[in-house]
């Protein structure tokens, strides 16, 4: 069985993803921009391995962040929101096949879905 | 050097690796993460955090524009993406878990792979088969456009094509890139799904691999904001002018020299991480 006619839903998913990567890089490139003028002048190092500071490694900790007005916080915010666009593009996934009555890839997306959040949001995930 | 002259010099560099990646069809990704280790001697474990952003950034913007031309297939890509995001969760959970030699190796081995095969001519339709019995009852076989109409096509072999896109998500959440080499290859050889749906439906299912790795990446401190930040903004600049250039005798001259500038940084790669300098 051959079907086509699923344009509708590609143009959603295609509109979705321009947007979200969109809204992303501007929010980096202007945090960016704001974290330069601010601490343009120190010297980074990345030769050793640190690890980021506990408030840019979770959601929580990355919004109080940008709520005290910190651009680091900011840029992490951004990368968050790329983060979320294909998790986004998932579960309009979701619904769309709902829509067209596909249990079983209601069902094959929303598995996916889960561990998309599962891994977003640092459950199980135990902090060493 | 200062953050500014920093951000400027990785920006530059993400830029024209994201130009070349997407003139070359290799992916940005894919050399950013060696110009970061070897050139600006960044740990691995934060250049490949911010490379793994920078491939959510391009294959969503690659995908956006596949998505119009009718050539993704999104059932394919959702069933597959079972099997990557598990592997790109086993792959994150292991990438703290090596040594970051071993992980600068594999790195070398997997770009060294890509950089040969993206040299292979490229097969275009594979001949009428009926297909895998199972890919009819996940509806996987569609049809896709080609000069002379839209064109139907049946997918082959769907339990090797799964097994393998676990792989790839293992070596995407390991190494943070988008292995998107693997992923064709899974989908044009194991399950003979026509060349342009592979590479097409493959940059469908990267972000959602891409955003699987993040999160633990993320929660481990790998992904650090002002890194990220020129890596992510350069090599969608790069790529993005890349797409628009995608034709010419020029872009074959150029894909060998990337494919040999992929080939030196993959080499570097690998005796750095056996000499135990990364």
């Amino acid at each position: 069985m051959i079907e086509r006619g699923e344009e509708q839903v590609d143009r959603i998913l295609s509109i979705m993803l321009r947007t979200g990567v969109l809204i992303a890089a501007s929010v980096v490139f202007a945090a960016g921009i704001w974290y330069l003028s601010r601490f343009g002048g120190q010297h980074p190092n990345y030769q050793a391995f640190h690890g980021e500071p506990e408030g840019l490694r979770g959601l929580t900790g990355i919004c109080k962040g940008v709520a005290a007005l910190d651009p680091r916080s900011l840029i992490q915010f951004g990368l968050l929101l790329l983060i979320a666009t294909p998790i986004a593009r998932v579960a309009f996934s979701v619904v769309a096949f709902a829509v067209q009555r596909d249990k079983i890839y209601v069902a094959l997306t929303a598995v996916v879905l889960l561990v998309l959040i599962w891994s977003l949001t640092g459950m199980g995930y135990a902090p060493r | 050097m200062n953050s500014v002259e920093f951000t400027l010099l990785v920006g530059l560099f993400g830029a024209l690796a994201g130009f070349l990646g997407a003139l070359t069809g290799l992916g940005g990704g894919v050399v950013i993460t060696p110009v970061l280790t070897l050139l600006f001697g960044v740990d691995i474990r934060y250049a490949v955090g911010a490379t793994l952003v920078s491939v959510i950034a391009t294959s969503s913007g690659a995908a956006s524009a596949f998505l119009k031309e009718g050539f993704s297939n999104i059932r394919i890509g959702m069933f597959l993406e079972i099997a990557t995001t598990f592997g790109a969760v086993t792959g994150a959970a292991l990438a703290t878990r090596i040594p970051t030699s071993a992980l600068a190796v594999i790195l070398g081995v997997v770009l060294l792979y890509s950089a040969i095969l993206s040299t292979r001519p490229k097969p275009e339709l594979h001949e009428a088969s009926p297909g895998d019995p199972l890919a009819r009852r996940l509806r996987l076989n569609s049809t896709c456009p080609t000069p002379h109409g839209w064109r139907p096509y049946a997918v082959e072999r769907v339990r090797t094509g799964f097994a393998l896109m676990f792989g790839a998500g293992a070596l995407s959440g390991m190494l943070g890139i988008g292995s998107g080499a693997l992923k064709v290859l899974a989908m044009d050889h194991a399950m003979r799904i026509p060349f342009k749906v592979s590479t097409s439906t493959s940059n469908f299912m990267i972000g959602v691999t891409a955003a699987a790795s993040a999160g633990v990446y993320l929660h481990r401190g790998y992904i650090d904001p002002v890194l990220a930040m020129p890596v992510m903004l350069g090599v969608s600049l790069g790529s993005l002018l890349g797409a628009r250039h995608l034709s010419g005798a020029e872009t074959r001259k150029l894909r060998i020299i990337f494919g040999a500038v992929v080939a030196i940084l993959a080499a570097e790669m690998i005796y750095s991480g056996l000499t135990g300098r990364i």
